[in-house]
């Protein structure tokens, strides 16, 4: 009776699990779809779920249009750049705020989180100035430094979270046994460390990666990653939703390939701290 | 090798001391067990040996050499940590081997050291494992075996059995008074646990509240307690505590009698009191007494004893065997 029971629960759970994951993936799966319509079909009403003719014109003609691949290396030098940056001041960073905190470890830790809470609208009139006084405005460096700025806080609380769980007393332990700092970070901490320094910057490229509000604003034609590609399709010459949807394919392609080879280190870093 | 002496140690968490100013001498070859009640200070006391924690003031000479500013990893001493603090990553052989690695030993030589330690240890057939795959005890035993491998001038031991279940408690308690009397090493172990200080120490030393109430070999502490706390934590059950006339005719605030020290009779004795709870160990049998103008009294019998709830029974204390305490709680001798 049990067993039936728990396979009855079994079922009804993967069932739910399924309608909400498909609730979810669907503007995407659209997405995806709208990319091989024609843009009458698109906007056809009723919409076709599948029974249209299958294009490929709209992916040629994007890619005619704009230059794809320039846009998916200002992403990657962007999102691998900022994290990369972000990783370099946030492990020592938070290194010391586990391992050696202070009287405002903590208020420390607050006051970088409340930076999230800003708007970002709220700052970009200054940054704009900044950057243009500079000479940042539309340079890959400089949308660099503003998404390390911008994500620092998220990387530095996840590996100050991980560092947190990993047990003083074994650092304590290679101290005893005679390591140095510098062997005790490299035999000790970082091979412990090491999922959990891959599952923030895994996230963390996602995020860079998706960054819309500042990649939009800061960037014209030279360092335009592909979030500044995909909004180019969608209103100065009216919608083309086909197109649009082809453009959004190509921009989320590669950072879906990612996150599915790394399913495994993403729900270890999403979940980080939920289960002791 | 292996002295060690602290010479007016104190250590403070800002304003707050928790150690206040302490002499120890340990001597060479020594089993030294800190025994008191938790928050005494006896694992800081272990930590400032160990260079875990910097002293506030007061220096720490190791075989005749201050070491007050040494390093951790160059005072030659091996720590081995409540928690075990194995390296999860890596497999028994590494974990042992790591200290030797750290201090550049050739690999010949670590692969000969690592065999002789599993084997004193019973580790051969889990060396390839993880710290993971590991029962408590094995997982101490690694622990351990990382420690002699160094060959170090003394161990420190803090609180090591706390996470064992209670037989494999009294099993490695016999296993490290073995590997003490094999290596003849200094050894300083931190306990709460009065019985482990009883049956493991050459030397004990009895702290609270940070500081040290008395030094000396556990029958020492067991015959002489220099003070009403000695004598309370030293000895299970508990030293009966008497004030009142009782204490005053003898010239004392509180007198203090232990419960085997106490002698059960149906018809004639000292105080006369009423059995309450009884607990049987087959062993001995631990009998709660109330005397009145007494108060209640623990009294252990020998063996098997039979009373019930509520008889009637006279105490005798032994005679030669009542402790005196003045009003400061001191032993008056």
């Amino acid at each position: 009776m049990t067993m039936l029971k728990l396979n009855r629960n079994k079922i009804l759970f993967t069932f739910l699990a399924w309608s909400v994951g498909l609730i979810i993936f669907f503007p995407i799966l659209w997405t995806v779809l709208t990319s091989f319509k024609t843009e009458a079909e698109a906007i056809a009403s009723p919409p076709v779920f599948l029974g249209f003719d299958w294009t490929l014109e709209n992916y040629s003609e994007v890619q005619e249009r704009s230059d794809y691949f320039r846009h998916f290396w200002n992403s990657v030098v962007i999102s691998l750049g900022s994290t990369l940056l972000g990783l370099l001041i946030a492990i020592p960073a938070a290194w010391a705020m586990a391992f050696v905190p202070g009287k405002h470890t903590k208020d420390v830790l607050m006051w970088m989180l409340s930076t999230k809470m800003l708007p970002p609208v709220g700052v970009l009139i200054p940054i704009y100035l900044i950057f243009r006084d500079t000479h940042l405005l539309d340079t890959r460096t400089g949308l660099v430094l503003v998404l390390t700025l911008i994500n620092l806080p998220i990387i530095i609380w996840m590996l100050y979270t991980y560092f947190k769980e990993i047990p003083g007393e074994i650092l304590e332990a290679a101290r005893m046994d005679g390591a140095g700092l510098w062997s005790e970070i490299a035999y000790v901490l970082t091979p412990m460390a090491v999922p959990g320094i891959a599952s923030t910057l895994l996230l963390n490229i996602i995020l860079a990666w998706n960054e819309a509000f500042w990649t939009l604003n800061l960037t014209a034609a030279k360092a335009a990653p592909l979030t500044a590609f995909i909004a180019s399709y969608s209103s100065p010459e009216g919608l083309f939703y086909a197109k649009l949807s082809a453009a959004s394919t190509m921009a989320i392609a590669p950072i879906l390939v990612m996150g599915w080879f790394s399913q495994k280190q993403l729900v270890r870093g999403l979940t980080f701290g939920a289960v002791k | 090798m292996g002295s060690i002496k602290l010479n007016n140690v104190t250590k403070s968490f800002g304003n707050v001391e928790v150690i206040p100013p302490l002499d120890l001498d340990i001597n060479e070859g020594e089993f030294v067990v800190f025994v008191g009640p938790s928050g005494c200070g006896k694992s800081t006391l272990l930590r400032l040996i160990a260079g875990l924690e910097d002293v506030t003031s007061g220096s720490i000479f190791i075989d005749g050499n201050e070491a007050t500013e040494v390093r951790p990893a160059r005072r030659g001493l091996a720590m081995v940590f409540q928690s075990y603090a194995l390296y999860p990553h890596m497999s028994v052989r590494k974990n042992i081997a790591f200290p030797l690695k750290m201090a550049g030993i050739d690999q010949a030589e670590i692969d000969r050291k690592v065999d002789e330690a599993s084997n004193v240890l019973n580790l051969g057939d889990y060396l390839d494992r993880r710290p993971g795959q590991l029962s408590g005890g094995q997982r101490q035993r690694v622990a351990i075996g990382r420690a002699i491998v160094r060959e170090p001038k003394a161990f420190l031991f803090d609180e090591p059995l706390s996470n064992l279940d209670a037989a494999l408690r009294v099993n490695m308690r016999l296993e490290i008074s073995e590997l003490h009397k094999k290596l003849k090493t200094t050894m300083i172990y931190v306990t709460h646990d009065q019985i482990e200080a009883m049956t493991m120490a050459d030397k004990i030393v009895v702290l609270h509240a940070g500081k040290v109430e008395q030094v000396g070999s556990p029958m020492e502490l067991y015959r002489s307690p220099a003070n009403l706390f000695v004598a309370g934590f030293i000895g299970s059950p508990k030293m009966n505590f008497i004030e009142g006339p009782e204490a005053h005719d003898r010239k004392a605030k509180t007198i203090g009698v232990r419960p085997e020290h106490l002698l059960l009779s149906a018809d004639k004795g000292t105080w006369r009191g009423t059995i309450g709870v009884s607990e049987h160990l087959g062993s001995d049998t631990f009998f709660h007494v109330t005397v009145e103008g007494v108060g209640n009294l623990t009294v252990r019998a020998p063996g098997e004893v039979d009373y019930s709830y509520g008889d009637t029974v006279y105490i005798t204390p032994e005679d030669g065997k009542v402790y005196c305490f003045d009003e400061n709680g001191e032993a008056i001798r």
